[in-house]
């Protein structure tokens, strides 16, 4: 237990996905203007991480990696080469999967996600996350909080820099700094208190 | 783009509309490779190949997919070349590739190839099409050697590996800035770069959400 719990705070804040390996920015920098849009985003990417990286560990550990389609007669096949293939294309079945059951049967949720959930298909966090489990060999226990840790320490960070850049369109900015400029220097002071968190560890 | 010519469309995206600066595309990636040259120099190889080519597959069947379902047409394209990219980087440059660790395999998900096979591919010829991805792949690289020239040379006080200024550590005079190899930093460089290429070219300046006031109220003096 205590293992996971450990796990789950390094991913969160040693290891930020979008603040200490700059995954998923593209969507961080764009989506951040509204504290309202990047909740739900937030909410969404929690949700997709959690369920796309133990499907893909599954898929890893079961038909992919070397020696593991054993038990289909075919112990020296190593298919790791079409991992990359394989993850997105389970992303972006299961994204499109979960559009259609919280349409069906969580119209709010739907609504209030609303164009976010085709956009995560393209999240390099999403496809980050999947990947950082298959290199660091993480058993589907620990990839299922893994997936989940790492989905809220997105969520978190893009919130809070919503929050940020909501009171900072009030103040004066250098002409050639504006928008995305300040947004960058905003978001590498952010990295730096999230460094503060290194090496800390249950 | 009707009638853009060869050459806008290779140098446009270097300068004039970088892809990283003004279209906010690719940017993940841009920050995470980037502590030393030599490892920015091969990322920067494997991004202009997948965009240029991926824009030459995609232009070319861009008739006979159906609108429906284009996004995972292209993402299949994508992630094939991906993996032929991650596969040549495993076999002759293996050293170089576990510093990438995932950041090849993240190439699919980079929105410029993405972005510009989505928004130029689809409809323009081939030829047109593979300049533009080698055209996005050069504004992408040169951000990124902008970006990784500063942090090896502050950070490591060397280039491409060779010691320019020698360290405190070996002997030398030069206390290196640990900052420039930490991630924040990146994101500093790239702010102040973005800075000094729009006071370059103040067309790219964006609006601001409000107009600040006069003073009013004579006491404010």
């Amino acid at each position: 237990m205590e293992h996971y719990i450990s796990l789950i705070l390094k991913a969160i804040f040693v290891e930020n996905m979008a603040l200490a390996f700059f995954l998923g920015m593209c969507t961080f920098l764009a989506i951040s203007k509204k504290i309202e849009a990047a909740i739900g985003l937030g909410i969404a990417v929690v949700v997709v991480l959690t369920v796309t990286v133990p499907v893909n560990n599954l898929l890893y550990n079961t038909i992919l990696r070397e020696g593991a389609l054993e038990w289909a007669g075919l112990p020296n096949v190593d298919l790791s080469f079409l991992g990359l293939l394989t993850y997105i294309g389970v992303i972006a079945a299961i994204v499109q999967i979960m559009e259609m059951v919280l349409d069906k049967y969580i119209p709010a949720l739907y609504a209030a996600l609303g164009v976010f959930l085709p956009l995560i298909t393209v999240n390099c966090a999403i496809l980050g996350a999947s990947l950082f489990m298959v290199e660091r060999d993480y058993t589907s226990g620990e990839s299922l909080v893994y997936g989940f840790g790492a989905g809220v320490g997105w969520a978190l960070a893009i919130v809070a820099l919503a929050g940020i850049r909501e009171k900072l369109k009030y103040s004066d900015v250098p002409e050639g700094l504006r928008g995305l400029g300040i947004t960058f220097i905003t978001v590498g002071l952010m990295s730096l208190g999230f460094m503060s968190f290194s090496g800390i560890s249950l | 783009m009707a009638g853009a010519s060869a050459k806008q469309v290779l140098f446009e995206p270097i300068f004039s509309n970088n892809p990283i600066a003004l279209q906010i595309l690719g940017i993940c990636s841009a920050l995470a490779v980037t502590t030393s040259l030599n490892v920015t120099i091969v990322m920067c190889l494997a991004v202009i190949a997948v965009t240029a080519f991926s824009n030459l597959a995609v232009s070319l069947v861009r008739t006979q997919i159906p609108g429906s379902i284009r996004i995972i047409v292209q993402m299949t394209i994508i992630a094939s070349l991906v993996i032929v990219v991650d596969q040549i980087l495993k076999a002759y440059a293996y050293e170089i590739s576990k510093q990438l660790s995932v950041f090849v395999g993240l190439i699919i998900t980079n929105c410029i190839v993405m972005g510009r096979a989505e928004g130029f591919a689809m409809n323009n010829p081939p030829l047109l099409s593979f300049l533009d991805g080698v055209g996005n792949g050069l504004g992408y690289s040169v951000m990124l050697l902008f970006v990784a020239f500063f942090r090896e040379l502050i950070g490591a006080g060397s280039l491409f590996g060779l010691t320019l200024m020698p360290t405190v550590n070996e002997g030398g005079w030069y206390v290196p800035n640990g900052l420039l190899l930490l991630p924040p930093s990146a994101f500093f460089i790239i702010g102040l770069a973005i800075w000094g290429l729009r006071a370059w070219k103040p067309e790219q300046v964006e609006e601001p959400d409000f107009k600040m006031s006069r003073h009013k109220a004579k006491e404010a003096f």
